[in-house]
């Protein structure tokens, strides 16, 4: 992989690189804190998850935000999008996002009054 | 009634917006971790200048540092603070950012007031529940919540505080504020 400096960013890899210069349309955008786990399946149709996609099979045995995903990666996020894309689509990871509740914003307000 | 396993991770989203350098980094580096997180976007016509693009093949693509903050309440229970990119180019990514958010912190200025007219005008519109935060700098003459109020022009339920970014103590009663904010909101939506 080409690594080259961006005066802003720091070291970065070509990232378009990695997904064939593919983007996924803001329609079906993945929300910032969805939820990624791996659902454990086994790679199937003949698809190879790549190197990107093996480090994040490995990092998300436990849910773990999209963010979180593109910032453990120091992948931009419409990379990381795509990637996820591809992992969803042949069953290997499983997307999702629980919505507040009272009591969950409750448990909110109780835990940053304690921190 | 929704019956919810405790055990169900949640992840919340708190934005953090306002206009350019009024404190909107410091103030999620004073509660939370501080972590990289980049975007590299294709613009969107929106997001295009009228000089920009005109009969150019390909993509435009723009490379975004967000401020992005964690504080995790308990194990499956994480806050994640965005900050919102101050520039007009980036609006597309305040569709994004905005959506499912639990709510939005308006910094304030009160020597430039109308720099967080554009983030109130699209809270508004979007139905995001926010809130106020005047963050208050040395040199900045006081002013007391209800002049900000009538000055910005907000409706009487959108609370107003004074705060100082600066300190984790003050970071701390924003973003209280919100949630309580969210909750009366999410709460009178049920009834
Ligand atoms: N005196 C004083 N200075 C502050 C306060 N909050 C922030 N600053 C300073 O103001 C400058 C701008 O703060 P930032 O947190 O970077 O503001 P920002 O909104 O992230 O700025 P942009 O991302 O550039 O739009 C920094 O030098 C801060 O140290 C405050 O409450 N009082
Ligand atoms: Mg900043």
């Amino acid at each position: 992989m080409t690594h080259w400096m961006d005066e802003e960013a720091g070291p970065v890899v070509r990232p378009y690189a990695l997904v064939g210069g593919r983007t996924r349309s803001s329609g079906d955008a993945l929300d910032l804190v969805a939820l990624v786990t791996a659902t454990g399946a086994a790679p199937s149709g003949g698809f190879v998850p790549g190197p990107e996609q093996e480090r994040i099979l490995a990092l998300v045995t436990t849910a773990t935000s999209v963010a979180d995903v593109a910032s453990e990666l120091g992948l931009p996020l419409g990379v990381v999008r795509v990637l996820l894309g591809d992992l969803q689509d042949h069953g290997l990871i499983s997307i999702g996002r629980a919505s507040a509740s009272e009591r969950i914003l409750k448990e909110v307000i109780n835990g940053l009054r304690a921190l | 009634m929704d019956f919810e396993p405790s055990d169900e991770p949640v992840a919340l989203k708190i934005l953090i917006a306002g206009g350019f350098g009024v404190g909107k980094t410091t103030l999620v580096g004073a509660i939370s971790e501080i972590r990289p997180l980049r975007t590299e976007e294709v613009l969107s016509d929106r997001g295009i200048g009228i000089d920009d693009t005109d009969g150019v093949e390909g993509k435009t693509t723009t490379t975004v540092a967000m401020d992005f903050g964690r504080i995790t309440i308990r194990e499956g229970l994480v806050v994640y603070l965005f900050g919102t990119p101050g520039q007009e180019r980036f609006w597309f990514m305040w569709d994004e950012l905005s959506y499912g958010a639990l709510g939005a912190v308006v910094l304030a200025d009160t020597r430039r007031l109308t720099d967080c007219f554009p983030s109130i005008d699209y809270f508004e519109q979007r139905g995001t529940p926010f809130i106020v935060a005047v963050n208050c700098f040395d040199d900045a003459d006081r002013y007391d919540t209800e002049d900000v109020r009538s000055a910005l022009d907000l409706d009487p339920d959108v609370p107003v505080l004074m705060c100082d970014v600066r300190r984790r103590a003050s970071a701390k009663t924003v973003l209280i504020t919100l949630v309580e904010h969210s909750l009366k909101v999410l709460t009178a939506s049920q009834s």
